[in-house]
């Protein structure tokens, strides 16, 4: 018998009030263990897929739909744009590299990217078996492309026009598949590659050639004062900063993110309250318990302490409850998102803010039983027993 | 064994005990008698060390109570005195052997298995140590809790009560066993009760 065992045999006696403050607690933990995990998550995804990335140049529209299509190949395209004036703007001396994308159509939901070799090299990604494609109509896969409909080097298929997967098909022209790429963890892993003149072809492109975005790389730190605005101002395009509109989607989210936080947060203070008012009702039946111990020579120090145990033994194991669950939620919703062909969440990776997470809720228990542990403090023995 | 002067304690003010002097010798068998009310239960709680007495001096085994502080005078309390209570209080929810154990562990012993199978042996409930008290006779649980204030080999045993609400046979049967188990382990005991059908067991009495 320690101090441990004992109050777990006290929260034991009380099981369904125990399982209610631990269900309270878990429920508020496992919430935001899920909303770091998730936020975490996609941030580190969406900087890295717009890594090296200053400037997106595309068609009049939308800015974050420029970003959300050129960058994360989200989102439909704001259109075309002339390659003549795409490749002038790729001549300015501010920038370093441009890379142009023509974009239109899909395949099972994956985006076909019209593009260089040197779209995949941006991402540091590297060929897993067969080529590059050096003749239109030839294609290399991303790993995920590759893995999830099983098509390696040698295979054909054809591309659908849009980004849902149910436009029409283009059954006149199919792909050859030449190359699978290793996994990036990056966007890459989820797009088509061709040659852009493969994305002329399937649509029967007729006089000037045109590309959907240019994704820029900036010379000096300098052209993010004026580059921007030159291009807006001054040419029938449009530039979008990934920095800008990332930010401003992760504003337009944080305010769910923020309600939801809240949430569990109000669940964990009702935990809190839970695991106050079952020790401090509790009191009432043990304080005979509580007198007997007094006499077989505990301090009252001792019995502070006991009920103490209590909460805090509540609260970790709340806490761990609440964290093994909020990894358990995020691989599932992980696995639905990858269904979905969405930015996959990953259940087993860990965030440092779990332990400060663990910690509140320690602290949230150890504040509950505050109260409690003082009347038990005070346990007048003698009175106690002279009742009963 | 105990020394009592000028014992005076009053609750909220009200004179609850008074007694001038009280000398128990070392292995002797004290009745405590009195009405109810009369402070024998506080008389007892005090010689305990559970409450402070308003003025006047106790010394158990030697030792003055008043010179010992709260934490001392609890460890004094668990490595000297049994107590049995009237209502006996065991803890519900442990096992007998459970409710043994945390005599030994709020009086700060080892916890001994050999010496709890042993004292609940010598008491014949040896079969219940894996019962809870509600499993258990009325009977069988007072012996658990005899058990339980001779588990740490106490030099003084204290029972408040102990016939109360017992016909005449286990009444009897309840003194006798507390006066074995004192013996056997060379307790004084001290026995407070107004149960007039005891009243012939021990020769020594206190009359408050």
């Amino acid at each position: 018998m320690n101090i441990a065992s004992l109050s777990a045999s006290y929260l034991r006696a009380r099981a369904l009030q125990t399982a209610l403050s631990l269900l309270l607690l878990a429920l508020g933990v496992a919430t935001i263990v899920l909303l770091l995990l998730v936020v975490s998550q996609l941030e580190e995804r969406m900087n890295r897929d717009a890594r090296g990335i200053d400037l997106v140049v595309g068609a009049k529209g939308s800015p974050m739909q420029l970003i959300l299509s050129g960058i994360y190949h989200v989102d439909a395209p704001t259109g075309n744009i002339p390659l003549a004036a795409a490749q002038s703007l790729a001549r300015h001396r501010f920038i370093k590299r441009a890379i142009p994308l023509a974009l239109g159509d899909s395949w099972h939901g994956y985006r076909i990217v019209g593009a260089g070799s040197e779209y995949a090299e941006h991402y540091g990604a590297t060929l897993a078996s067969g080529r590059y494609y050096e003749k239109p109509m030839e294609a290399v896969l991303g790993a995920e492309v590759a893995a999830r409909t099983g098509l390696g080097v040698g295979g054909r298929f054809v591309g659908a026009h849009g980004i849902g997967g149910e436009g029409d098909e283009h059954a006149e022209a199919p792909y050859t598949v030449v190359g699978v790429l290793h996994g990036t963890r990056s966007v890459i892993d989820r797009l088509v590659l061709t040659r852009i003149d493969s994305v002329w072809q399937v649509h029967g492109a007729h006089g000037e050639p045109e590309v959907t975005v240019l994704l820029v790389q900036y010379a000096s730190p300098l052209a993010a004062a004026s580059l921007p605005r030159q291009v807006n101002s001054q040419t029938e395009l449009q530039a979008a900063s990934p920095a800008y509109e990332t930010a401003r989607l992760f504003r337009m989210v944080g305010v769910g993110v923020e309600a939801l936080r809240a949430f569990a947060i109000i669940l964990m203070v009702a935990a809190g309250l839970s695991v106050f008012i079952a020790l401090y009702t509790a009191l009432e039946e043990r304080r005979y318990d509580l007198a007997v111990m007094r006499t077989l020579g505990a301090s009252p120090r001792r019995l502070f302490g006991l009920l103490l145990t209590e909460g805090i033994v509540l609260a970790l194991a709340g806490a761990v409850l609440g964290v093994l669950f909020g990894h358990v939620l995020a691989s599932l919703l992980g696995v639905w998102l990858e269904r979905q062909q969405q930015y996959a969440v990953s259940g087993l990776a860990w965030q440092p803010q779990e332990l400060w997470l663990a910690a509140a809720a320690v602290g949230v228990g150890l504040a509950a039983a505050l109260l409690p542990a003082w009347r038990a403090y005070r346990t007048d023995v003698s009175r106690t027993l002279a009742q009963g | 064994m105990i020394a009592v002067r000028g014992l005076l304690h009053r609750y909220d003010g009200v004179e609850a005990l008074r007694l001038a002097e009280w000398t128990v010798a070392q292995g002797s068998r004290w009745l405590v008698l009195g009405p109810s009310g009369c402070g024998k239960s506080t008389l007892l709680h005090a010689i305990a060390g559970l409450v402070v007495p308003t003025a006047g001096e106790i010394a158990v085994a030697g030792q003055s109570l008043s010179s010992l502080s709260g934490a001392a005078l609890d460890r004094f309390r668990g490595a000297t005195v049994g107590i049995v209570l009237q209502a006996l209080h065991l803890v519900t929810h442990l096992s007998v052997r459970d409710n043994l154990r945390l005599a030994q562990y709020m009086a700060h012993m080892p916890q001994d298995d050999t010496r709890i199978s042993e004292t609940l042996a010598a008491l014949g409930v040896a079969d219940k140590v894996r019962r809870r008290p509600g499993e258990l006779s009325h009977g069988e649980r007072q012996r658990v809790a005899i058990a339980r204030a001779v588990v740490n080999r106490p030099k003084l045993l204290l029972a408040d009560e102990p016939t109360a609400n017992l016909d005449d046979a286990a009444a009897a049967l309840a003194i006798d066993l507390l006066a074995e188990q004192a013996a056997r382990h060379g307790a004084t005991l001290v026995v407070a009760t107004h149960d007039a059908r005891v009243k012939a067991k021990f020769r020594e009495r206190l009359e408050l």
